[in-house]
C-alpha cells in the first residue's frame, strides 16, 4: 500500500498549486470549526433550559393553534356553512390553504432529496429543519381536505376499504390520486427524516445527563453506534430514499394540479399546470425555509453553519423558480389570447380587472413576479433584511396565487346569472391563522427537542472528514497543498 | 477468552485522532487478513467500505423487491374493484386499454411507498437494529463516537485474533488508548 500512495503524491502536489488553487471554494462551515464545536453548538441548543424567547414564541403560537383547533371543532360540529363558500364558489380558502401548505413542504424534500442526488453539499446546513418544515406543512395541509368534505366521519370513504355497500372509490379520479399522493408523501418524508435523525439521536443519547433523556433518546436512536458496517447499509438506504423522494415530490404537486387541470373550467383546464405548480411549490417553500431559518440562525448563533453563501444560494433558487413561475403566468395569458376561446379570454381579463383585481396586482404581480427579481443583485442576496422582505412577499404571494386560481376560476362561471363572490367568514380566517399557529408550534417543539442541523451530515463537509486530508501530525502526507473541499 | 478480572473479552479497540488515521489503519487491518472487525466514526467516511474490504451494500435488492410488491399491490387494488367488483362509469369513460393511464398515478405512489418502507426496515434489520446495548458501549471513551471520536475494534472471535499481536498491530497503525473491551 505504501508504494501505491507514493506515486500520486507528486501529482497531487503539482495539481494543488497549478490547477486546484484557482478552483478553491469558500468553505461551507466558516472559521475552521471542529467536529466537537459542531456537536456542542447543535446538540447544545436542545440541552439545558429553554431560552425566554422560546417560551414567549411557543405560548403565542400554541394559543393561535388553539384558536384554529376551536374553529375546526366548531366547523365540524356545526357544518361547512360556517365557511363563506357557497355556489358558485364551492372551493375557497380550504383548498387554497391545502395547496399553499402542501407546496411549502416541497422545498424541504427538494433540499433533502434532489440536492442530495445533485451532490450539493451546502444542503447539510439546512436539510434537517427543511425536512421538519415539510412534515409540519403537510400536517397543516392534510387538515383542509379532511374537513372540507363536510362529514368528517365519512372521510374513510377516501380509502379503498371493503364495505357492506360494495362501493369502491373511483381510481381514475384525480381527487383519489391526491389522497394516495399526499399520504405517500407524508409517510416517505417521515421515514426519510427519521432515518437521517438516527445518528444524531445517538449523539443526544451519548450526551444526555438525565436518565429519562438518555432512555428516550436511546430508544429512538435504536442503538446506533456509528459502525462502518452499519454506515454502509445506511448510506445506501439514504441514497435510495433520496432517489425515491425525488420523483415523489415532483409527482405530488403535479397530482395536486391535476385536481384542477382535469376539469373543464377556464383557467383550470390547462396542460401547463403540473410544472407550473411544482416550480411554484419550490418557490414558496424556499421562502418559508428562509423565513424560519433566518431567525433561528440569529437566535442560536449559527452564523458559521448557515453562512451568507447558503442564504445566497437559496435566494438564487427563489430567483430561478420565481422566474419560472413568472413565465408560466405570462404563458397563461398568451394562451388565453392565442386559443381564441372567449371564455378563456374573459377569465384572464377578469383576473386582472375583475372583483379580485387587487389580489392579482399585489399577490401575483408584485409579490411573485417582481419582488424576487431583486435577487439578481448580489447585495440583495447578501442582505438578510432584503432576503427576509422578499421571502415574506413570496409567502403571501403564493397564497394569493392559489386563491386567484381557485376562487378566481369559480366566481364568474359560464352563466352571468349564477355569478357570485366569495367573502371569508371569521371561521375561514381563524382556521387559516390557526394552521400557521400549528405549524409554528410544531417547529418550535422540533428545535427544542431535536437537533435542527444534521450533525452527522454537516461533519462530512469539514476538510478533516476527508480520509486524504493531511493530519497535523504529518501522519498522511498526500495533498500537502491544502486542497479545499468543495 | 477471559481476562484476569473474569470478564469475557469482546474485542481489542483503539482510538485514532483523525478520520485519515482511521482510514489508513483500516487498510492495514484489512491487509492483515482480519474478518471480524469494525470501525466507528461520527459520520460515514468516504471510501471506508473499500478500505475495510467491504463490497457494495445489497440493500438496493431489498428495495427493488419492495417496489415490485408495491406495484403488484396497486395493480390488484385498482383493477380488482374497478374492473371486476364495481365498475364505475364516470364521465362516460369506458374501461379499455386507452383508460389504463388514469390508473398510473396510484401505481406510482404505491411503488414509492413500499420501496421506502423496504429501505427503512431493511437498513434496521440488516444492521441488527434496534438493540438495547452493545459491548462497545462498555468502553467509556466510546461515547465520543457520536461526537468526534474515531475507533477501530478487532473482535476476539476473529480466527487471527491474538491478544498481544493484535495489540501490536493497532499500536503500529497509530492507535491510541488501546484497550480490551469486555463482553458484559
Amino acid at each position: 500500500m505504501d508504494g501505491a500512495t507514493a506515486a500520486p503524491e507528486v501529482i497531487a502536489g503539482e495539481a494543488s498549486t497549478s490547477v486546484e488553487r484557482p478552483l478553491a471554494r469558500v468553505p461551507l462551515v466558516l472559521n475552521k470549526r471542529s467536529f466537537g464545536w459542531l456537536t456542542e453548538q447543535i446538540a447544545g441548543a436542545v440541552e439545558g433550559r429553554a431560552p425566554r424567547w422560546w417560551w414567549v414564541a411557543f405560548a403565542v403560537a400554541a394559543m393561535v393553534a388553539g384558536i384554529g383547533l376551536f374553529c375546526l371543532g366548531y366547523q365540524i360540529s356545526t357544518g361547512v356553512g360556517t365557511w363563506g363558500l357557497n355556489h358558485p364558489v364551492g372551493w375557497a380558502w380550504d383548498i387554497t390553504n391545502f395547496v399553499f401548505w402542501i407546496g411549502i413542504g416541497h422545498a424541504g424534500t427538494l433540499i433533502s432529496a434532489i440536492l442530495f442526488l445533485l451532490r450539493q453539499k451546502w444542503r447539510t446546513s439546512i436539510n434537517r429543519s427543511a425536512e421538519a418544515m415539510t412534515l409540519f406543512a403537510v400536517i397543516c395541509a392534510a387538515i383542509f381536505p379532511g374537513v372540507h368534505v363536510g362529514r368528517v366521519w365519512m372521510a374513510w370513504y377516501l380509502a379503498p376499504l371493503p364495505n357492506n355497500y360494495g362501493i369502491w372509490p373511483n381510481f381514475r379520479s384525480p381527487l383519489l390520486w391526491d389522497v394516495f399522493a399526499v399520504s405517500t408523501y407524508f409517510t416517505v418524508s417521515v421515514l426519510f427524516w427519521y432515518t437521517g435523525l438516527i445518528p444524531d439521536l445517538g449523539t443526544l443519547r451519548d450526551r444526555a445527563t438525565s436518565k429519562i433523556k438518555k432512555f428516550l433518546y436511546g430508544v429512538f436512536a435504536v442503538g446506533w453506534r456509528g459502525s462502518n458496517r452499519n454506515w454502509r447499509h445506511y448510506e445506501m438506504a439514504y441514497l435510495l430514499l433520496a432517489g425515491l423522494a425525488t420523483p415523489l415530490v415532483l409527482s405530488v404537486h403535479s397530482v395536486v394540479s391535476f385536481d384542477f387541470a382535469t376539469s373543464i373550467l377556464p383557467t383550470w383546464h390547462t396542460t401547463i399546470f403540473p410544472p407550473y405548480f411544482v416550480a411554484g411549490a419550490i418557490f414558496g417553500g424556499f421562502a418559508m425555509v428562509l423565513t424560519l431559518m433566518l431567525p433561528a440562525r440569529a437566535l442560536y448563533k449559527l452564523h458559521d453553519i448557515i453562512t451568507p453563501q447558503h442564504i445566497d444560494k437559496m435566494a438564487k433558487i427563489i430567483l430561478l423558480t420565481g422566474s419560472i413561475v413568472t413565465y408560466a403566468y405570462a404563458m397563461e395569458f398568451f394562451l388565453a389570447w392565442y386559443s381564441g376561446n372567449s371564455y378563456e379570454r374573459f377569465a384572464f381579463w377578469n383576473r386582472v380587472l375583475g372583483p379580485y383585481w387587487w389580489c392579482w396586482w399585489v399577490g401575483m404581480l408584485f409579490c411573485n413576479m417582481l419582488s424576487p427579481q431583486l435577487f439578481w443583485f448580489r447585495w440583495c442576496r447578501r442582505n438578510v433584511f432584503v432576503v427576509y422582505f422578499v421571502c415574506m412577499c413570496v409567502n403571501a404571494g403564493m397564497w394569493f396565487e392559489r386563491f386567484i386560481i381557485i376562487v378566481g376560476g369559480l366566481h364568474r362561471d359560464f352563466l352571468p346569472s349564477s355569478w357570485g363572490l366569495f367573502i371569508p367568514t371569521w371561521v375561514d380566517i381563524w382556521t387559516f391563522i390557526g394552521t400557521l399557529g400549528i405549524f409554528l408550534s410544531l417547529f418550535l417543539l422540533f428545535i427544542r427537542f431535536l437537533p435542527m442541523i444534521a450533525m452527522s451530515e454537516i461533519k462530512i463537509v469539514l476538510p478533516e472528514a476527508d480520509p486524504h486530508h493531511p493530519s497535523p501530525t504529518g501522519h498522511h502526507p498526500v495533498a500537502a497543498g491544502g486542497k479545499e473541499r468543495t | 477468552m477471559i481476562t484476569p478480572s473474569g470478564h469475557k473479552v469482546y474485542a481489542i479497540a483503539a482510538e485514532y485522532p483523525t478520520a485519515a488515521a482511521l482510514y489508513d489503519a483500516a487498510k492495514r487491518v484489512r491487509d492483515a487478513g482480519f474478518k471480524r472487525w469494525d470501525v466507528f466514526s461520527p459520520f460515514p467516511i468516504h471510501g471506508m467500505d473499500d478500505a475495510m474490504g467491504l463490497g457494495k451494500s445489497w440493500l438496493s435488492a431489498v428495495v427493488l423487491a419492495g417496489g415490485l410488491s408495491g406495484l403488484t399491490t396497486a395493480l390488484i387494488l385498482e383493477f380488482g374493484p374497478s374492473w371486476i367488483l364495481y365498475p364505475l362509469i364516470v364521465h362516460g369513460k369506458p374501461y379499455d386499454w386507452k383508460t389504463v393511464p388514469a390508473f398510473f398515478p396510484i401505481m406510482f405512489e404505491l411503488t414509492i411507498l413500499f420501496s421506502a418502507f423496504a429501505a427503512f426496515f431493511a437498513v434496521l434489520i440488516m444492521n441488527g437494529l434496534p438493540r438495547w446495548n452493545h459491548p462497545m458501549f462498555n468502553w467509556d471513551r466510546f461515547t465520543r463516537v457520536t461526537n468526534d471520536g474515531f475507533f477501530l475494534a478487532i473482535e476476539a472471535r476473529d480466527p487471527r485474533f491474538d491478544q498481544n499481536e493484535t495489540r501490536d498491530l493497532l499500536e503500529q497503525t497509530g492507535g491510541q488508548h488501546i484497550t480490551i473491551v469486555h463482553e458484559d
